[in-house]
């Protein structure tokens, strides 16, 4: 059964999966949406009643230019493979999410940002052609500055389906970070450290959301100058089945915060490390979200204006006593994000999740949902699975604009959720 | 670096062992039917760091062709090191004597006549490696599907049998048997015991072509469970429904 990585929202669809970006969408009936590796956590990628045709096989470089790094190629290549190609012809992805097991053309439909939002912006700023393919079999090329551009940058897969982009790639020295751990006890603590990193490339802090004064580890890292050749990709250790609910218990969540806590505090400040391991952590573990069991979670990540909007997000989710196992903060910057839906604005993102223990857990979603509304932020379609058409409608203002180009073929089960009737 | 010879190049598996001798630099000739997907498959091989990359639109089932398509090769790469052949098509339990034709055809006529094409080549040059993708359907005919088995068996014994007869030339015939391979031709199958994707299947045949292996089977499992179904007494064989 096909599933989001989240598990939830349950739903039933056709799979259908493509092999040549040169063919015909194939024969159907009812609304289609293309997907890549399945790695929204909500229903971006799911298609209830309907059809998915999956790209995992439009896999195919189409060229490569080793001395400006531009590459183009199909839509259903994952990053990591590209990173793989990359790392030893001197380049690296110029915004990574955190997994590398998403396809070029989710993280454009998604419009990704990664830890260097502040010096990069989001992935769709480095997308420099697509091909899309209407449901009515028109092929339509797009260049930044096109609408159909705009609305296709994190277009949720909405304007067609993506076959193949053109992404500028960055030059690196090798594979390796130099990253820096910082722990801080306060939310204060945070933005203090990090206003003082606006030198480092990438920057994320993950936080206990379990502690009274928000405790974390903020990790700031530039690409090494050593030049190396990454040790080759281990195969990673699966999760091999669903865990029974106790797994996830407050106390057992309790204690492996209290532990990634602990083992920050007596690593090493600074050390190098590879970019596999900087940026994929969770990657190490295959089909992590198995860990959730059967029912599955909710993620939930938002952008708001100010450091008291995160204040009053964590203290209602530490009096709920949910637990958020693993808990992100992070500044954006204020490069323009392209897409027309694109989430990434000036503002602080605070990633969230949960497991899902039916209304106690949707019920906090939509007491935080208020707050973002009220601050003025917004949710992430990507992480999504439960906000409602009013927050989707006060928090992407150029929705209308973005309605225009939907394909009458496509739909997805977060659109039919989302859009106004 | 290798000159390579892939013959249905647009084959899954065959476009997986494409992308790893392009990434190793390799020559490629690469042929198949659907110039815009045969076109995709080129233009991969060659961002991916082939030497050269040359390419023959034609129909396989197209007997008459088989001899200039390794003239067109040499004259392109020179003689190749490796000579792939991948082209395919999988038939059905239902497949009658209507459809048999075409099946034996294409999964085995076509292959016997490159095979022994390239084989007279290789035997002249004393140099080179044969490789043709068979499968676990050739080591016993099964009622799920048996024209395509009834090829592949035959596939396996003609390659068996060059081998023997390339031995003294120091010409080299792999034999490879996938089993369930997740790719476009298999998609509609219900159930795969101990599906692999066509990546996994291409590093196992490099692997097996770097021991100098006769047979591989991929993945490996596949060896001791045909053992098996291969020692199964007839008498029960016929009464099993797998």
């Amino acid at each position: 059964m096909f599933e989001s990585w989240g598990r939830y929202p349950k739903a039933t669809q056709r799979v259908l999966p493509l092999a040549w970006r040169s063919d015909a969408l194939p024969a159907r009936s009812g609304p289609v949406l293309a997907v890549g590796q399945g790695r929204s956590y909500g229903d971006v990628c799911l298609n209830d009643g309907g059809t998915v045709l999956t790209t995992g096989r439009l896999d195919r470089f189409i060229s490569f230019d080793e001395k400006s790094g531009v590459v183009r190629c199909e839509a259903g290549m994952t990053l990591a493979d590209l990173i793989s190609f990359a790392l030893p012809r001197g380049f690296f992805v110029p915004v990574v999410p955190g997994t590398q097991l998403v396809s070029v053309g989710g993280a454009i439909a998604n419009d990704i940002h990664g830890k260097n939002h502040g010096r990069a912006g989001t992935f769709g700023r480095h997308v420099r052609w697509l091909e899309l393919l209407r449901s009515d079999g028109e092929r339509k090329e797009c260049v930044p500055g096109d609408p159909l551009f705009a609305a296709t940058v994190a277009g949720l897969g909405l304007t067609g389906l993506i076959t193949a982009a053109e992404i500028q790639l960055v030059p690196v020295s090798g594979p390796f970070i130099i990253e820096q751990r910082v722990p801080f006890r306060t939310l204060d603590e945070f933005f203090d450290i990090d206003a003082g990193s606006r030198d480092f490339e990438y920057t994320v802090a993950w936080i206990d959301a379990f502690s009274r004064d928000v405790r974390g580890i903020y990790y700031r890292g530039d690409h090494s100058q050593r030049p190396g050749r990454a040790a080759p990709g281990k195969r990673p250790l699966e999760v091999p089945a669903d865990f029974p609910s106790f797994a996830l218990s407050g106390p057992a969540v309790r204690a492996f915060n209290a532990l990634v806590a602990l083992e920050a505090r007596l690593a090493k400040r600074q050390r190098e490390t590879n970019v596999r391991s900087f940026f994929f952590p969770l990657d190490r573990i295959g089909r992590w979200n198995r860990i959730y069991g059967q029912r599955g979670f909710l993620q939930f990540q938002c952008v708001v204006p100010s450091r008291d909007h995160v204040r009053d997000l964590l203290g209602r989710v530490r009096i709920s006593g949910q637990g958020s196992f693993l808990t992100v903060l992070k500044t954006f910057g204020d490069m323009p994000s392209p897409g027309l839906l694109s989430f990434p604005r000036p503002g602080i993102t605070l990633a969230l999740d949960f497991a899902n223990r039916g209304p106690d857990t949707l019920r906090l979603l939509g007491e935080l949902e208020e707050v973002v509304r009220a601050a003025g932020g917004a949710l992430y379609p990507a992480k999504d699975a439960t906000m409602s058409p009013r927050t989707f409608a006060a928090s992407y203002p150029r929705l209308a604009e973005f309605e225009r180009f939907v394909d009458p073929g496509f739909s997805s089960s977060f659109w039919r959720r989302v859009a106004r009737a | 670096m290798k000159r390579v010879v892939v013959l249905g190049a647009t084959s899954a598996i065959a476009q997986h062992v494409a992308r790893l001798y392009a990434e190793q630099g390799a020559s490629l000739f690469l042929a198949a039917r659907n110039p815009e997907r045969l076109a995709a498959v080129a233009a991969d091989a060659r961002a991916r760091g082939a030497t050269q990359v040359e390419t023959a639109v034609l129909d396989l089932d197209d007997l008459r062709a088989h001899a200039g398509l390794f003239e067109a090769a040499d004259a392109a790469l020179g003689p190749p090191d490796v000579v792939l052949l991948a082209h395919g098509v999988l038939g059905s339990r239902e497949a009658g004597p209507e459809e048999a034709p075409a099946i034996l055809h294409t999964d085995l006529v076509s292959p016997t006549s490159l095979l022994l094409q390239a084989a007279r080549r290789m035997e002249a040059r004393r140099a080179g490696t044969l490789v043709a993708i068979s499968s676990v359907a050739g080591d016993r005919g099964r009622a799920a599907n048996p024209v395509y088995g009834a090829a592949k068996a035959g596939l396996t014994a003609l390659l068996s049998a060059l081998r023997q007869r390339l031995s003294p030339s120091g010409v080299s015939v792999l034999t490879v048997k996938p089993g369930f391979v997740d790719t476009p031709m298999t998609a509609h199958l219900p159930e795969m015991p101990f599906a692999v994707g066509p990546d996994r299947v291409a590093r196992d045949i490099l692997r097996a072509l770097e021991r100098g292996a006769d047979v591989v089977y991929t993945p490996l499992i596949w060896r001791l469970v045909m053992l098996v179904v291969r020692l199964l007494p007839e008498k029960l064989f016929k009464k099993l429904s797998f």
